[in-house]
């Protein structure tokens, strides 16, 4: 058993003739919570889609637990998915079905264990995450910061041995902040799994975060912890830890020049 | 030309992206019809939920059926065939014809836009990571709901259309309640029951197939849901009429 539960070597990945990774390496330490963070359009969802199997990259390696992703047939792909959990970031809950239900799905997808303690399960689930009494709510009658709870509940209904979130943090307002933040620390300590936050909230991520890393330019510019990363002089971790507008990240997108294009 | 050719070669390519959808559902569908409650609760979404249309349309297309058959009819003195003549055309054409129109119309944009949405909402890839096949959750059992309502529907249309031309043509116009039975029990068979069941079966398997293919390759956005929901009923529509002719043709 290698000490890293993610692998990224040397990856490479071009979509419709942009490339968005150029040699991308990095690790995710087990038992650790791992930030991934970089300006907007750095590949930081692709990165997730690439760890899960979704889609594969044009050359490089993906290892999850020392398995190559790309290479799995279909049938090891969703054994190995059956060992991670993801929070999305809209929560992505089947809108179908109750609170309650949703959280059910993935152990009555896989398990034939009896209602019972498939009850039991989810409620102690929806009782981590503080929302044991909406357990019979359909998912149109949550907030966006109860979806993801609930969703984060599902995520971990089994146990998984990564649990992965997709900008956790966006559009929470500061409570429900606060409450995933502290979520995501004593899932990953209590659970004794690993966790992979992507994510661009510098300050909330900094709380939590054993290592991080920052993306640009299709690769990674700085990684360390949140403290050596505030530290750093390079002009672009600069940038992005203190939110300035301009600076290697450009603030415009390309453009003509601006007065020639208004006085044409 | 060179418009033609790729025009050509885009619509073979749709047909074979299709099929190879198709074959994807029908290796789902021994593990689908396990789960049984799943397909039972998309027969009443496919089905029962398309009754009161049916139903409706049924009833109203038998009258009119009635008025112009006897309309026809009377001019050949042969009134008393309406029963006959109604019952054939409902059985063999304007049922299963009719019924997969409104089908498509109401069960098949609502699958499509069903299974768009829930790719626009992540819900497919939130499946997929939790390892569940969304083709076996998901796309298999709505198009096995589809394919048995369909039929079920268009005996039901056919029977509402008899009871419609029999409104019509007995009750109002007088044709001999007697003669107009008889006359149906005399000269429509097995057969021509068949034919309608063959082509509600067929057309059942065409809307619902064109209604999950478009829905789960929806662009994830609000526009390409409703550009889906758009393309299931105008592809359903013109498939249908196109199958209708080939069955017709090789079975008369």
């Amino acid at each position: 058993m290698t000490d890293n539960l993610v692998e990224i070597r040397d990856v490479y990945y071009s979509v419709g003739g942009r490339d968005i990774f150029k040699g991308l390496t990095l690790t995710v330490p087990r038992g650790k919570i791992t930030a991934i963070m970089g300006p907007s359009g750095t590949g930081k969802t692709t990165l997730l889609r690439l760890i899960t199997g979704q889609i594969q990259p044009t050359s490089g390696q993906v290892l999850v637990d020392g398995k190559e992703v790309s290479k799995l047939s279909r049938r090891d792909l969703y054994a190995l998915r059956q060992r991670l959990g993801m929070l999305f970031q809209n929560g992505a809950l089947l809108t179908d079905m109750t609170v309650f239900e949703n959280v059910a799905f993935p152990l009555r997808e896989h398990t034939d264990l009896p209602e019972e303690l498939i009850n039991h399960l989810v409620l102690t689930k929806l009782q981590t995450v503080g929302l044991r009494g909406a357990a019979k709510l359909m998912p149109h009658e949550l907030s966006g910061g109860m979806a993801r709870r609930v969703a984060l509940a599902r995520a971990m209904v089994r146990d998984p041995e990564l649990l992965i979130y997709d900008e956790p943090f966006a559009g929470l307002d500061p409570i429900s902040m606060g409450v995933v933040l502290r979520l995501l620390r004593k899932v990953n300590d209590a659970l004794g799994i690993t966790s992979m936050v992507v994510s661009h909230d510098v300050d909330e991520i900094a709380q939590v975060a054993d290592i991080s890393y920052i993306l640009a330019g299709g690769k990674v510019v700085a990684s360390g912890s949140p403290q050596a990363l505030k530290a750093d002089q390079s002009e672009l971790v600069k940038q992005f830890m203190n939110g300035l507008p301009d600076g290697p990240v450009p603030f415009h997108y390309p453009a003509a020049d601006y007065h020639s294009q208004l006085l044409s | 030309m060179r418009d033609f050719v790729s025009g050509l070669s885009s619509i073979v390519a749709n047909i074979g992206a299709v099929a190879l959808f198709l074959f994807r559902i029908l290796g789902q569908v021994p593990q689908a019809l396990l789960r049984f409650r799943l397909v039972v609760h998309q027969v009443h979404n496919a089905g029962a939920l398309s009754l009161v249309i049916v139903m409706t349309c049924g009833l109203f297309v038998g009258m009119v059926l009635g008025l112009q058959g006897y309309d026809l009819l009377q001019r050949f003195g042969s009134e008393s065939s309406l029963g006959t003549g109604a019952a054939l055309a409902l059985a063999k054409e304007l049922g299963p014809v009719i019924t997969a129109l409104l089908f498509a119309g109401r069960a098949g944009t609502s699958l499509a836009s069903e299974i768009g949405l829930m790719r626009a909402t992540d819900q497919l890839v939130a499946m997929e990571i939790m390892a569940v096949d969304p083709f076996r959750r998901v796309v298999a059992p709505r198009f096995i709901g589809g394919v048995i309502a369909m039929p079920l529907l268009t005996m039901i249309f056919i029977a509402i259309g008899i009871f419609g031309v029999q409104l019509i043509g007995v009750q109002q116009l007088g044709v001999d309640q007697g003669t107009f039975w008889s006359q149906m029990r005399g000269s429509v068979d097995v057969d021509d029951i068949m034919q309608g069941l063959i082509k509600g079966v067929v057309f059942g398997i065409a809307c619902s197939l064109i209604a999950v293919y478009e829905g789960y390759t929806a662009e994830p956005t609000a526009e390409g849901v409703g550009r889906a929901t758009t393309r299931t009923v105008v592809n359903s529509a013109v498939l249908i009429l196109i199958l209708d002719y080939m069955i017709t043709a090789v079975m008369l």
